[in-house]
């Protein structure tokens, strides 16, 4: 019954999405009734989560497609930190519809149902799982974030008269924003991934793809914050390497029905 | 009692005739003063682009004559630039007003300070104090409810909201000089007033390596020299670029001719602008507070209204009051009359008698009172104050 919580989740994500891009065309009214629906849609996730949590026998987000949702509710909660605030809601017509067009997925591939039974129950699993994809939500918020820096950039660039007309987020706010976002997911995915390596070795299991995929991941992210930190690198050359990051993130969230899940 | 305003402003007199007749604080509350007499209340507000007499008095004509009086003494050619609005029409203008409606650029906010001075050095009493508050609270309301305020309405404004759209805040931002016109000041001391510091004052004595090294240091460079060629090329911003490691580096050209080489525009992390740039900025923001200015004609107009129900009350409430006390008046006199017969009552019953007397007064002259104030605001409320004394013969004993 629990699993009709899903429905309400998906159309707040999905009238979020929609209001998103009538703000950006029109702000106003648009931005604020997709402003609510994130906040509604993320109450109604989180209800299905929570009924998930206590149905499940387990884990219950030890598959593919619920580990999508998981993911999907964790990139909502880092959204709405900002994403509340007038400036931020174009970030919104990035965020939403990737969310929403996710949750689709999960659902599609049995991601969202209430009351399955997972065979990974282990403490170990629940903090890789956790972690890593807590981290993979806030780099997605990082790349979304950046990529909203490079397309303010080349709009000031343009010079255009409408410039103070729409409400963003300063330059400089959205590279340190990013900076902050990527600072605070690192340490989770480094963690996430330690906890992963101790499971390989206790279980005695081998490395595969996504293991690989998710270290070129982590020294991606690795060497975003050490040329910001010692190279001084700002702007545009390290919204790419988020971006760039991001584009791993995407890869290894592709690659893992095909390795772990397998 | 009624609302009287005299006054001109710049939709009605030239400059040369405003500034005769503009006048300094003290001399505006001294005017107030002078002009409250009599019962009379007063207030003067002077700016640079309106003086206006608003005056609460019995005798709207004689008050009217008196502040005409007052302004061509100040200068005998402003009367005919003089506009004459009583009551529900000036009480709406002060609103107007209030709201940088009536002002040159719509929405500036200056004028709302100006106007809580001018209440404040005023001589009021009910109805000023109530219109004023009331314009006071209409132009926060605008200022609150609509953009009109929010974009920038001048060059130096433009270039200060520019450097927020890059910096954000700007507190601790530095700022380079180039050349010290006055267009250039202003923009200077908009983004000082906003957080940012001067670093350098430069002018054709500064050497160009320290050019480079401010260039490099610096979030924002104002140009503004009378040069008569470019004063920074690309290959020099390019220099201090490579110090900059992708921090963004805002570049405001102001001058005619331009200072800087249009190509440091093309360069990573510069976003250059020239005076063109920013009055078309400044014209598109001008043309989106005309666009927020009607929606706050609606928020004033509403405002106006609620004064004129409020001011149209004044005439219906002393009626409403008098026929009140009398008809309490009769109750207790016919109770005291039945006291005979009420004496044999115990005392919740006495209470009881005195509850239910007391509810039927109540009920009975309830919707007397709400008609009387419905037509108070639509302008019959003097008729049918009339009406109510004449027909309950209310304060004919004072007669």
């Amino acid at each position: 019954m629990a699993e009709i919580l899903f429905w309400p989740a998906l159309l707040l994500y999905g009238e979020a999405a929609v209001g998103y891009l009538g703000d950006a065309r029109r702000p106003g009214r648009a931005g604020r009734v997709a402003t609510w629906g994130v906040r509604l849609g993320w109450l109604a996730q989180t209800a299905l989560l929570g009924a998930q949590a206590v149905r499940d026998d387990g884990f219950p987000w030890g598959t593919w497609a619920s580990s999508l949702g998981l993911f999907v509710w964790f990139v909502v909660s880092a959204y709405l930190i900002w994403g509340c605030r007038r400036p931020y809601r174009l970030l919104g017509l990035a965020v939403m519809p990737l969310a929403a067009a996710l949750l689709v997925v999960a659902h599609l591939g049995g991601g969202t149902g209430v009351g399955g039974a997972s065979h990974y129950s282990n403490l170990f699993l629940v903090l890789h799982v956790g972690l890593v994809l807590a981290a993979f939500a806030g780099f997605t918020l990082a790349a979304a974030l950046s990529a909203l820096y490079v397309w303010q950039e080349r709009w000031l660039k343009t010079r255009p008269g409408t410039i103070l007309r729409r409400q963003v987020p300063a330059l400089a706010t959205l590279d340190a924003l990013a900076f902050r976002a990527v600072a605070w997911s690192l340490p989770l995915l480094t963690l996430g991934i330690a906890v992963g390596l101790v499971r390989l070795v206790v279980q005695d299991d081998r490395l595969d793809a996504l293991i690989a995929a998710t270290a070129a991941t982590w020294l991606v992210w690795c060497a975003y914050l050490a040329l910001r930190v010692l190279a001084g690198w700002a702007g545009r050359r390290a919204a790419y390497v988020a971006l760039a990051g991001f584009a791993l993130v995407v890869v290894v969230r592709l690659a893992l029905p095909a390795t772990h899940f397998a | 009692m009624r609302l009287v305003l005299v006054g001109t402003s710049h939709h009605h007199a030239p400059v040369e005739l405003r500034e005769r007749v503009a006048l300094e604080r003290e001399e505006a509350q001294e005017l107030a003063g002078r002009l409250a007499t009599g019962g009379r209340e007063a207030v003067c507000l002077s700016t640079c682009n309106r003086t206006e007499l608003y005056l609460a008095a019995d005798e709207a004509e004689a008050a009217e004559q008196d502040a005409v009086a007052a302004l061509a003494a100040l200068e005998p050619e402003v009367e005919p630039a003089l506009y004459r609005l009583h009551d529900r029409a000036a009480a709406h203008h002060l609103f107007r007003v209030a709201a940088g409606l009536d002002s040159l650029v719509p929405g500036e906010g200056e004028i709302l300070g100006q106007v809580r001075v001018a209440h404040e050095l005023g001589t009021t009493g009910p109805l000023l104090d109530r219109v004023f508050r009331q314009a006071l609270h209409a132009g926060r309301k605008v200022r609150a409810q609509t953009a009109i305020g929010e974009s920038p309405a001048s060059v130096s404004s433009a270039a200060a909201a520019l450097a927020e759209q890059v910096f954000g805040s700007l507190a601790g931002r530095t700022i380079l000089l180039l050349g010290a016109g006055k267009v250039s000041e202003q923009s200077a001391r908009n983004l000082r007033s906003r957080g940012a510091e001067i670093a350098l004052v430069a002018d054709s004595k500064t050497g160009r390596d320290r050019i480079v090294e401010q260039l490099a240091a610096v979030d924002v460079v104002i140009a503004s020299t009378n040069a008569p060629g470019l004063v920074l090329d690309a290959a020099v911003v390019g220099e201090a670029l490579r110090r900059r490691r992708g921090r963004q580096l805002l570049l405001v050209d102001l001058a005619v001719p331009r200072d800087l080489d249009a190509a440091i525009g093309a360069l990573d992390g510069c976003y250059l602008y020239d005076i063109d740039d920013l009055e078309e900025i400044v014209a598109e923001t001008l043309s989106g507070r005309r666009r927020e200015a009607e929606r706050a004609e609606g928020l004033v107009a509403a405002e106006a209204a609620k004064f004129h129900e409020w001011q149209a009350s004044l005439d219906i409430v002393p009626a409403i009051a008098s026929l009140r006390a009398l008809a309490e008046e009769i109750r207790a006199a016919e109770l005291r009359k039945a006291d005979g017969l009420l004496g044999r009552l115990d005392e919740s019953q006495r209470r009881a008698v005195e509850a239910v007397t007391a509810q039927i007064v109540n009920k009975l002259l309830h919707l007397p009172t709400v008609r009387m104030k419905q037509a108070a605001a639509a302008a019959d409320g003097v008729i049918y104050a009339e009406a109510v004394r004449h027909l309950f013969g209310l304060g004919e004993d004072e007669r």
